[in-house]
């Protein structure tokens, strides 16, 4: 208590402080807690059944696993991208700087029209793989292919600054102390981009877990096979069932934000243990 | 002598608002499902000009379109609609037990169940039918990829689905395991259930994906007026579903707009000679017998059932086929084990 009596360099702290609060609120916490309210309709076995249909349970796995797998996959080529990006120069170097960014600006119906045009048995791509007996659009496999894309400028832009911040005379000590390419690299260089990787794969895992238009459009949405959790949501209030939709949101919310606290902490312990060393 | 200058106050800000009311032009908002939207377009310009010339009042009607349950869904929410045009009299039944907005006989307001214009479902197949569909029993060939929406989103799909329903208790002496049978082989042989009739219609036409599409009769002929005839070609199955949207004023905020005059004529028009030639134009078919019979070239005769005699009521249809746990999510459920 007595930290918050003594008075910071700063102005404004109290006053900051209550804008802050009364704008998550209004803007976060009371939606969210509508979807606690609405829940709260239903009885505990019902809750339980509701979100545990076979059903749901495997949107869940689709869902949760197929943006694990994007996430994943966008943590490695984002750094790639930006480590490109900051490193090198080349010809067309802004122009790609600025496609980074489609993904966020295209609206995401646009983006799963769009990858489902070219990803069907007569697309561009499509029409090759399918004779590989390789099917992207209509399947889990399409869904992982909607996520990844719109996944990838949040990796990017979290790691680019950073790695920019990086001071090359540190890779240039490392290398008069005959440290190999790969030995800056372990050692200097992804030590520091760690945190900001870490931030960007949760925030595209956090973004996919959510995502709603891109994926429905080339999903195929057959239960239990190609459903994904946001699509039964709406199935349920399609069904007028709105308790049950709020319970199967409810259920998403925790989870992601148990894994965002997880995610978090993980950095936090990650940057407590870089200004160690 | 307080009370007396409120009442004053209060009266004369009624006079302003009903007059102000009368100033600007009055709007209604009909709320309609997916392929209505050709049949709205043409309509609504036809009572604006009726109504004109019997009043002498200019109006405006606004139209919204989208999947049935969805519209349903959204003037439960407070969507300030006047009248609704839906898919399923079970949607509007939804508006009026959740919301209260509708009177709850209101199907008895209306001639025909309120439903002015009739549809069947029927199937679309590639120029040439190359895979020899002539009825519901060459959809659970193997093989073969049928396109229907998702019924637990989409009105269209459930009639489609209750179709299909339909012909398999006619096969087998209504035998309704053998039934479920006949649904869980035909929905195998999907490969997207989209959310919407619109949405599979898209896949089937402009896509190319899939072998025979599921479709309101309406929207296969309108494929066909668009496309040609040298691209697709209609299937009449051998017995299908008779197709009841109904529509209805909505009570509450017809009352509130101050518009249930409008909002009324704007339905009984829908059953004079102009509205039912309307409606045939778009391949609605009308119940007015004159002009049913006047169409009668347009519409292929079918065997056609109803929902309240295979089924008993539209409550029942959602109880045992789409509810969670529902005979729909069975047939999901074994493919699932099976494989």
């Amino acid at each position: 208590m007595s930290t918050f009596k003594q008075h910071s360099v700063l102005p404004g702290f109290n006053l900051a402080l209550g804008f802050t609060l009364l704008y998550l609120s209004l803007i976060v916490l009371i939606p969210l807690s509508a979807a606690f309210i609405h829940t709260a309709k239903l009885s505990w076995p019902e809750f339980w059944n509701t979100v545990t249909a076979p059903r749901v349970i495997a949107s869940y796995r689709l869902t949760f696993g197929a943006s694990l797998a994007a996430a994943t996959v966008n943590a490695f080529f984002g750094l790639l991208v930006a480590w490109v990006l900051v490193r090198y120069p080349f010809p067309g170097k802004r122009l790609v700087d600025a496609l980074i960014d489609l993904p966020f600006a295209l609206p995401t119906s646009v983006a799963g029209i769009t990858l489902t045009a070219i990803y069907t048995g007569n697309g561009w791509i499509g029409q090759y793989l399918e004779p590989m007996g390789i099917r992207i659009a209509f399947t889990p496999a399409g869904v992982f292919v909607a996520l990844t894309f719109i996944g990838l400028p949040f990796v990017v832009r979290t790691v680019q600054p950073v790695l920019e911040e990086i001071e090359q005379e540190l890779e240039e000590a490392a290398a008069m102390l005959g440290a190999t390419r790969w030995q800056t690299f372990r050692h200097i260089i992804f030590p520091a981009v760690l945190p900001a990787l870490a931030t960007g794969f949760a925030l595209a895992f956090a973004r996919a877990i959510g995502e709603y238009g891109s994926v429905i459009f080339i999903a195929g949405n057959i239960p239990m096979i190609s459903e994904i959790t946001p699509l039964l949501i709406i199935t349920k209030l399609e069904q007028y069932d709105y308790a049950g939709a709020t319970a199967i949101a409810t259920v998403m919310l925790v989870i992601s934000f148990t894994l965002l606290l997880f995610i978090n902490l993980l950095q936090w312990q990650a940057r407590r243990h870089n200004t160690k060393v | 002598m307080k009370f007396n200058a409120w009442l004053s106050v209060g009266s004369l800000a009624f006079v302003l608002a009903s007059s102000g009311q009368a100033f600007a032009d009055r709007i209604i908002l009909n709320v309609s499902y997916d392929p209505t939207r050709e049949l709205y377009h043409e309509y609504n310009r036809a009572f604006i000009h009726h109504w004109q010339e019997k009043t002498g009042e200019k109006i405006s009607i606004r139209q919204s379109h989208g999947g049935s349950g969805k519209q349903a869904r959204a003037v439960i929410d407070g969507v300030p609609a006047d009248v609704a045009t839906l898919s399923l009299a079970y949607d509007i039944d939804a508006i009026s037990q959740q919301s209260g907005l509708i009177a709850a006989e209101w199907q008895k307001r209306l001639p025909g169940n309120s439903a002015p214009y009739t549809s069947t479902i029927v199937l679309l197949v590639r120029k040439g039918n190359p895979k020899e569909i002539s009825d519901w029993d060459d959809l659970v060939k193997p093989g073969v990829a049928v396109m229907t929406p998702n019924p637990k989103t989409s009105g269209g799909a459930r009639w489609n689905y209750l179709a299909a329903w339909g012909f398999a208790l006619k096969k087998y002496d209504g035998d309704e395991t053998k039934a479920l049978e006949f649904l869980t082989r035909l929905y195998r042989n999907v490969p997207i259930l989209d959310s919407g009739a619109r949405g599979s219609a898209i896949n089937f036409i402009q896509r190319g994906i899939g072998d025979v599409l599921v479709s309101w009769e309406n929207e296969a002929f309108l494929a066909l007026k668009e496309y040609g005839p040298d691209k697709f070609e209609i299937i009449i199955p051998s017995i299908s579903i008779l197709a009841e949207p109904p529509v209805t004023v909505i009570d509450k905020n017809a009352d509130r707009h101050g518009t249930r005059d409008i909002a009324q004529a704007y339905l009984e028009y829908l059953y004079s000679r102009e509205g039912q030639e309307i409606a045939a134009h778009n391949f609605y078919r009308p119940i007015d017998p004159d002009i049913a019979k006047k169409y009668a070239h347009q519409f292929p005769e079918i065997h056609l059932f109803t929902v309240n005699k295979i089924f008993g009521s539209w409550q029942e249809v959602q109880n045992t086929h789409f509810s969670d746990g529902g005979l729909f999510d069975t047939i999901y459920l074994q493919q699932e084990s099976e494989f």
